[in-house]
């Protein structure tokens, strides 16, 4: 049998920035300007189109729907009239307020924190039932309860799980950076209406009160459309109804299955990723977010040091971009998830990481000898912080140290194990 | 053989489909249905309107009304009709709503939404049960009044007491127009539609909140035949719940002349 350069068995394709994003190549033929991530993104949202903004106050989000307060009105919408800024009386209120501005076929959109984005779940579910697009944002906090208000990803489960009742997942879309931010949310809408689904940026404090250079996108014009299914008075046409309500069994059945469709369209269509160093690498770190971040300076850290770590950074949480992980998992020995939480993307990549298991054979070292027959499967290492703390550069280069392969891959210790084979068989 | 004499006294209103409702015999929705149709028709607005049906025995009023509906959570209509509203201003934005949905889960999303003043018109239905979950103590119930989750009776010392809606929402400087009515006997039925009316009026000259809030009847869930639902409207529910105008604005005055 051949065994050959490692390389060989190295899948060819490498992921990269998947659908609409090209922020570099727009970012550099545009002013930069500094912008605060919050106040970024409600001017992307603005810039793409959004009508009518309802949210509640909540640290670390508000200086978002501070800045609408004043942005939106001085704008119009598609009708002539102004575009609409409502503080509502509470998240429950808010996100029935986008619900009803989303069936009504608006550009619409609310944001909020952790606990507020715990009570909007309810209409989440009802939005997802109603097929009506929207667009939210999460700058998540620490929590359970009230937690506090620094930096955590812990509402991970929540966003990209469904949260509400019901089989439903929101399109999620984790930046990095305000650039990213502000790229997301200006595609997000568009995102919304072709899938007739809930987008969520899912950001945290880092990320939402950081300034950073900015290329902003150009203003959009609103166009009149309708597609058949707003709500805007039965004038020469049948009237609609928009129900979430489906009584009988049968007719809720069908109602699941279109949404089961459209999520299978988001799955093939929308997963996004970004990788860096992975050719090569031994070990992938795995982080999303500003968690990503952090994890990137350790990973170039580690090269520095003439490991080889690569990194793994979902930006579509949902959907998990896991194809591509279980096609890394064929060759990385060894994943180190990084979260600012107490685990929870982590199973999502062991989920991706197992499927690959018996997908190949890995060189491994048992009872003094490299063999391919025996081999456990590349372990999923995992590295949480909780409570607002970010995860210093340091703490995550210690790890891959620790969980780096004890045997690194080497020409020869490939020609050995390909020999160690030839002799037992 | 039709005659010069002949006309027609009545007929569906062109805003009510021709669907059978899933009312329960001796139920007053279908009647107060019946009045919110006709006054869309008087007042031409069927194709600019957008309703919006709560969660309760009126689930399904977008069955019944040929205009566009939505159908909000539990509550939540006032808040779903203020979306729709705020980018549609220039169209007619009704919700319909039960008491255990407007007084109880949603008291807070109607209290803002008085007190915004937005531009909406309420039908708030008052039968003071849970009808659709089969007979429940409401907010609504009466002291002493035996549900399913009251058996001895509403006992105020433990379970508290009725709330009075109107009288409520009638403090807010954001409200506009907030009237109580009956729907027991054909005079109050005439007196209710005069209500509504003034109601979508209220909106269409863009003059804030109205709220009608009608007493209705629930023979089923109350044990009694719809004759005696009827009777108990009037001398149990009327006095705990009078009839009368709690707000009526300057402008909304003037238009009723």
């Amino acid at each position: 049998m051949s065994v050959g350069n490692p390389k060989s068995w190295m899948p060819v394709k490498t992921l990269t920035l998947k659908g609409n994003l090209s922020m570099d190549a727009n970012s550099a033929a545009r002013k930069l300007e500094l912008w605060k991530g919050n106040e970024a993104i409600a001017e992307a949202a603005v810039r793409a189109g959004l009508e009518a903004y309802f949210g509640y106050p909540i640290t670390p989000q508000t200086e978002l729907l501070e800045y609408l307060s004043t942005r939106l009105p001085t704008l119009k919408k598609r009708d002539g009239g102004n575009r609409v800024f409502l503080q509502a009386e509470s998240e429950l209120a808010a996100i029935n307020m986008v619900y009803g501005a989303a069936v009504a076929g608006a550009r619409t959109m609310t944001s909020s924190s952790s606990p507020g984005f715990s009570l909007m779940q309810e209409g989440l579910s009802y939005i997802a039932a109603s097929q009506a697009p929207c667009v939210l944002v999460d700058v998540m906090r620490g929590g359970p309860g009230l937690g506090n208000l620094a930096p955590t990803q812990a509402d991970y489960f929540q966003l990209t799980k469904g949260g509400g009742h019901g089989d439903y997942h929101p399109i999620v879309l984790a930046p990095a950076t305000v650039q990213e931010a502000v790229d997301l949310t200006y595609n997000a809408f568009d995102l919304a209406e072709k899938y007739r689904a809930i987008v969520i940026i899912a950001i945290d404090g880092n990320i939402g009160q950081m300034m950073e250079p900015v290329a902003m996108p150009p203003m959009r014009a609103i166009e009149k459309r309708d597609r058949g299914w707003e709500l805007t008075g039965a004038r020469n046409r049948p009237r609609r109804i928009n129900t979430s309500l489906f009584l009988q069994p049968h007719e809720l059945e069908h109602m699941n299955r279109v949404l089961s469709e459209q999520d299978a369209a988001v799955r093939a269509n929308e997963t996004r990723c970004v990788e860096q160093f992975t050719d090569d690498a031994e070990l992938i770190v795995v982080a999303f977010g500003s968690a990503a971040r952090i994890a990137q300076t350790a990973v170039k850290q580690a090269r520095a040091r003439g490991l080889r770590v690569g990194l793994f950074r979902p930006v579509s949480l949902y959907p998990f971009p896991e194809d591509r992980l279980t096609e890394l998992a064929t060759r990385a020995r060894q994943f180190l998830v990084v979260e600012m939480n107490a685990g929870q993307m982590v199973q999502d990549v062991r989920l991706a990481v197992d499927r690959a298991a018996g997908a190949a054979r890995y060189p491994g070292y048992a009872g003094g000898a490299l063999n391919w027959s025996w081999t456990p499967r590349p372990t999923v290492q995992f590295f949480g912080t909780m409570g607002g703390l970010t995860p210093m550069p340091d703490e995550i280069l210690e790890r891959i140290e620790k969980y780096m392969p004890v045997l690194p891959l080497s020409e020869t210790m490939i020609e050995r194990a390909a020999l160690d084979i030839a002799y037992t068989n | 053989m039709l005659t010069d004499s002949m006309r027609t006294v009545y007929e569906r209103p062109l805003t009510l489909t021709p669907a059978l409702t899933h009312y329960c015999p001796g139920c007053t929705h279908g009647v107060i249905h019946r009045l919110v149709a006709e006054v869309l028709d008087e007042l031409n607005v069927r194709e600019q309107t957008i309703g919006v049906a709560s969660v309760g025995c009126s689930v399904f009023a977008y069955n019944y009304f040929d205009c566009d509906f939505c159908e909000a959570a539990h509550g939540r209509a006032p808040a779903m009709a203020t979306g729709v509203k705020r980018v549609h201003p220039d169209k007619i934005v009704f919700t319909y709503q039960g008491d255990g949905d407007l007084a109880s889960i949603g008291a807070a999303e109607i209290i803002h939404a008085a007190t915004r003043g937005e531009n909406i018109t309420v039908i708030f239905v008052n039968n003071g049960v849970y009808g659709m979950t089969g007979g429940q103590m409401a907010p609504t119930t009466l002291p002493g009044m035996k549900t399913t989750s009251s058996q001895g009776g509403r006992d105020v010392e433990t379970m508290g007491y009725p709330i009075r809606m109107s009288e409520l929402l009638a403090t807010l400087d954001g409200a506009s127009y907030i009237v109580r009515r009956s729907a027991h006997d054909p005079g109050h039925i005439n007196q209710t539609k005069k209500a509504i009316k003034t109601a979508f009026q209220t909106q269409q000259r863009q003059m804030g909140f109205a709220l009608v809030e009608i007493l209705s009847s629930c023979p089923v869930n109350w044990n009694m035949t719809p004759v005696d639902a009827l009777c108990h409207i009037k001398e149990k529910m009327i006095p705990y719940f009078p009839l009368g105008d709690f707000k009526v604005a300057e402008s909304v005055k003037l238009l009723k002349g």
